[in-house]
């Protein structure tokens, strides 16, 4: 085990998969001899020449579609977007080729292979375009698989298993955690399961749900609501597509209540498909509302940051909320 | 760390002049004039007979399906049709001029590429008619082929998709030392599209051994090319990003097939992108869901009637003594009726079974797929006269 921060462990976990299999092949804007604007593919350059670690111009649907190609090759892409919010001009890369590719040719192309690493989220001063949470737009995209880690130990594990999965992968990166989330980390090589919620506490008043790095803000809230002789269950849901109903509604048979936190805006957020998926399955079971404390319907502020977080403190109060309802 | 100059190509002038066009000149390879004879000074490339009669009836096979399958799109046998009258010696002999084992990435107007690489007459139905024994797997409207035996990549509808991906997939075939690689069709309206841009510039930066190749028809559906690019066309803009660059007259089968195998040799022995852009002219609508008349003239089709690609080919082939008139009204009387039979038999087959809706999106379904197949499993079993395609069937 070593000590790592998410970045270093997003660094080991490319070190490992492009050791292992070397038609894998790290790409995007700055992350050649640089390493990234944020250092997560350090040194990957040096180790593995340029044919395999690379810089690209500055297209993002250039580099979508590139990797769309070297995917359907057979070749094993992990293509960097430097921040989500600079995603878009992708969208159609993504919705209709990396997503369709398998579909649409009766599975004899495919863009399997690809990854795409995208940092994601507030928390760093960077307004409304270093600060977006875009999974909701991905979530309605059917073949498209979406993840998001929480702490170095799930970067390793869930970018391991996304780059060996055999779907097209979107693995959204918590910027704000990236250095501030440190852990021990095993140095060889593991994969955590694509597609599974990570129970992160038990509890028996309520659920709380969470990903990437607001699951520390509900672990927070919760601190505060025990302290009141609230029993929370928490829940890192770590798969945004496909997500595990199965694992939300069990904790809900047995709370009654959920909470869902995230950071993107809160109409057509995905708590809403939670939310509706939950009532659906839970519904003799609730005993209140399903709780939704997210960003506001605003773009994402720079001087009122810290207002419009989702942060502990209205978590805190919407468990309040709930629990006397 | 290695230092740079950006400024290091760049020649310093002290007069104030605004470059304008018509400084690039790039002129139009011709090796057979309009009435099929060598041009002037014109180096023909060595094609054997066989391979003539090979491109010769290609081009027919590809008209005649085109005649064909409009009719049974306004017969109402299938939902749609997009023909290439015209455009079939850009597609056929640049197909011609590739190793099987390059990839085709092509656009949707190039089943002369597919008719040249083998796809039979029984796939194309297949496809056209979107039932079980298409490997597409019936979901996609008639003519987006694909057939990875073939290396004919499955054609998308969004334009111009297919340019960065080329650069990708040729790309790694250099990275897996392959000996092939990847042509990439598109007209010169998807050439608007960013991802020509994108695709044009990541192939270059990036060395990816890739043929460019624009069918520059003069529309795209009905806008004519005046109005989608200022210029004479698109191969300066493959100059501006540093590409080898050509144009050719796509009506003429030699200098199609000379470019294309040049353009292929270089991009091969020196790993860099090479850009084609072939005149031609759209003969056909731009599918059964347009009609030219509302904007253009009779008489300008006409004019293009008479630069047909076939009769150019058919006199030089004359003047060979390779041209057997009586064979080629044979081989076009039996094409006909293997067409007909066989969409007779494909439109037929049923479509593939209920299953089938959820395959494929991922490479297993995952729980929400199948809960709702499940779901409409049930449904369909419930109000079976509703859903006569796949009610009562077994899978």
């Amino acid at each position: 085990m070593a000590q790592m921060n998410l970045l270093q462990a997003i660094n080991n976990a490319l070190i490992t998969a492009m050791d292992e299999n070397e038609r894998v092949m790290v790409f995007g804007e700055d992350v050649g001899h640089f390493g990234g604007v944020f250092r997560a593919t350090s040194n990957l350059q040096q180790k593995f020449g340029k044919g395999r670690c690379f810089n690209t111009p500055l297209t993002e649907q250039g580099i979508i579609g590139f990797a769309n190609g070297l995917a359907s090759h057979g070749s094993v892409p992990v293509a960097e977007i430097q921040f989500s919010d600079y995603i878009f001009p992708a969208f159609d890369q993504i919705v209709n080729e990396t997503a369709k590719f398998r579909y649409r040719s009766g599975g004899q192309f495919s863009c399997g292979t690809l990854t795409i690493r995208t940092p994601y989220g507030g928390g760093i001063a960077g307004g409304l375009y270093h600060s977006q949470s875009p999974e909701a737009f991905f979530a309605h995209i059917p073949g498209m698989k979406i993840v998001i880690p929480r702490n170095p130990y799930q970067a390793k594990g869930l970018l391991l298993a996304s780059i060996r999965d055999d779907n097209p992968v979107l693995f959204m990166e918590p910027k704000r955690l990236y250095r501030a989330s440190v852990g021990e980390v095993p140095e060889h090589d593991y994969t955590l399961p694509l597609g599974k919620a990570d129970l992160v506490k038990g509890g028996s008043d309520i659920t709380l749900l969470a990903w990437g790095a607001q699951v520390e803000v509900i672990e927070k809230a919760a601190q505060m609501a025990e302290a009141d002789g609230i029993s929370c269950e928490i829940i890192d849901l770590q798969s945004i597509l496909p997500w595990d109903a199965e694992a939300v509604c069990e904790s809900v048979y047995k709370t009654g209540r959920l909470l869902i936190n995230h950071e993107a805006p809160m109409t057509g957020g995905f708590a809403s498909e939670i939310a509706a998926t939950v009532q659906q399955e839970c519904f003799l079971y609730l005993e209140a509302p399903i709780a939704r404390v997210c960003g506001l319907d605003t773009p994402y502020p720079l001087a009122h940051e810290k207002e419009y977080m989702p942060d502990h403190l209205k978590t805190y109060e919407a468990i309040k909320r709930t629990m006397d309802y | 760390m290695q230092d740079r100059n950006h400024l290091s190509k760049v020649k310093i002038t002290h007069q104030t002049k605004i470059i304008t066009d018509g400084l690039l000149d790039i002129p139009m390879l011709q090796l057979l004039d309009e009435s099929g004879k060598p041009t002037d000074g014109a180096k023909l490339p060595e094609m054997t007979q066989p391979l003539a009669e090979k491109i010769l009836k290609s081009m027919h096979y590809t008209r005649l399906l085109d005649d064909r399958m409009i009719g049974a799109q306004r017969q109402g046998r299938i939902s749609f049709y997009l023909a290439s009258r015209g455009e079939e010696a850009s597609t056929v002999a640049s197909a011609a001029a590739l190793s099987d084992a390059d990839m085709i990435m092509s656009q949707y107007r190039e089943q002369g590429a597919l008719v040249f690489r083998g796809y039979t007459t029984k796939q194309f139905m297949n496809q056209m008619f979107s039932n079980q024994e298409d490997p597409n797997k019936g979901r996609q409207m008639p003519i987006h082929y694909g057939d990875k035996p073939l290396n004919f990549m499955t054609i998308s509808s969004p334009l111009g998709t297919q340019i960065p991906q080329a650069a990708g997939y040729a790309y790694g075939q250099k990275m897996a030392k392959e000996a092939a690689i990847t042509i990439c069709y598109f007209g010169e309206g998807a050439a608007s599209e960013g991802d020509f841009h994108a695709g044009l510039n990541m192939a270059a930066v990036l060395n990816a051994p890739c043929v460019f190749f624009c069918r520059n028809n003069g529309y795209a559906i009905s806008t004519p090319a005046a109005e989608q690019f200022a210029g004479d066309g698109i191969a300066s803009r493959g100059i501006g990003y540093g590409i080898k660059t050509i144009r050719i007259d796509g009506n003429d089968v030699l200098a199609v097939y000379q470019a294309t195998a040049l353009a292929r040799e270089i991009a091969l022995a020196e790993n860099c992108p090479v850009l084609i852009e072939a005149m031609t002219y759209r003969l056909s609508a731009h599918s059964t869901s347009d009609d030219p008349t509302g904007y253009r003239s009779k008489e300008e089709e006409e004019q293009w009637a008479k630069r047909d690609p076939i009769l150019r080919f058919e006199a030089w082939l004359e003047s060979k003594g390779w041209f057997d008139a009586k064979a080629i009204d044979t081989y076009k009387e039996e094409t006909r009726t293997e067409i007909l039979n066989a969409l007779k038999v494909s439109e037929k087959v049923p479509v593939s079974p209920l299953e089938d809706i959820v395959e494929d999106v991922y490479d297993v379904p995952p729980w929400h797929l199948q809960k709702q197949l499940t779901e409409l499993k049930a449904h369909v079993e419930k109000y079976p006269e509703h859903y006569p395609k796949t009610s009562g069937r077994k899978s």
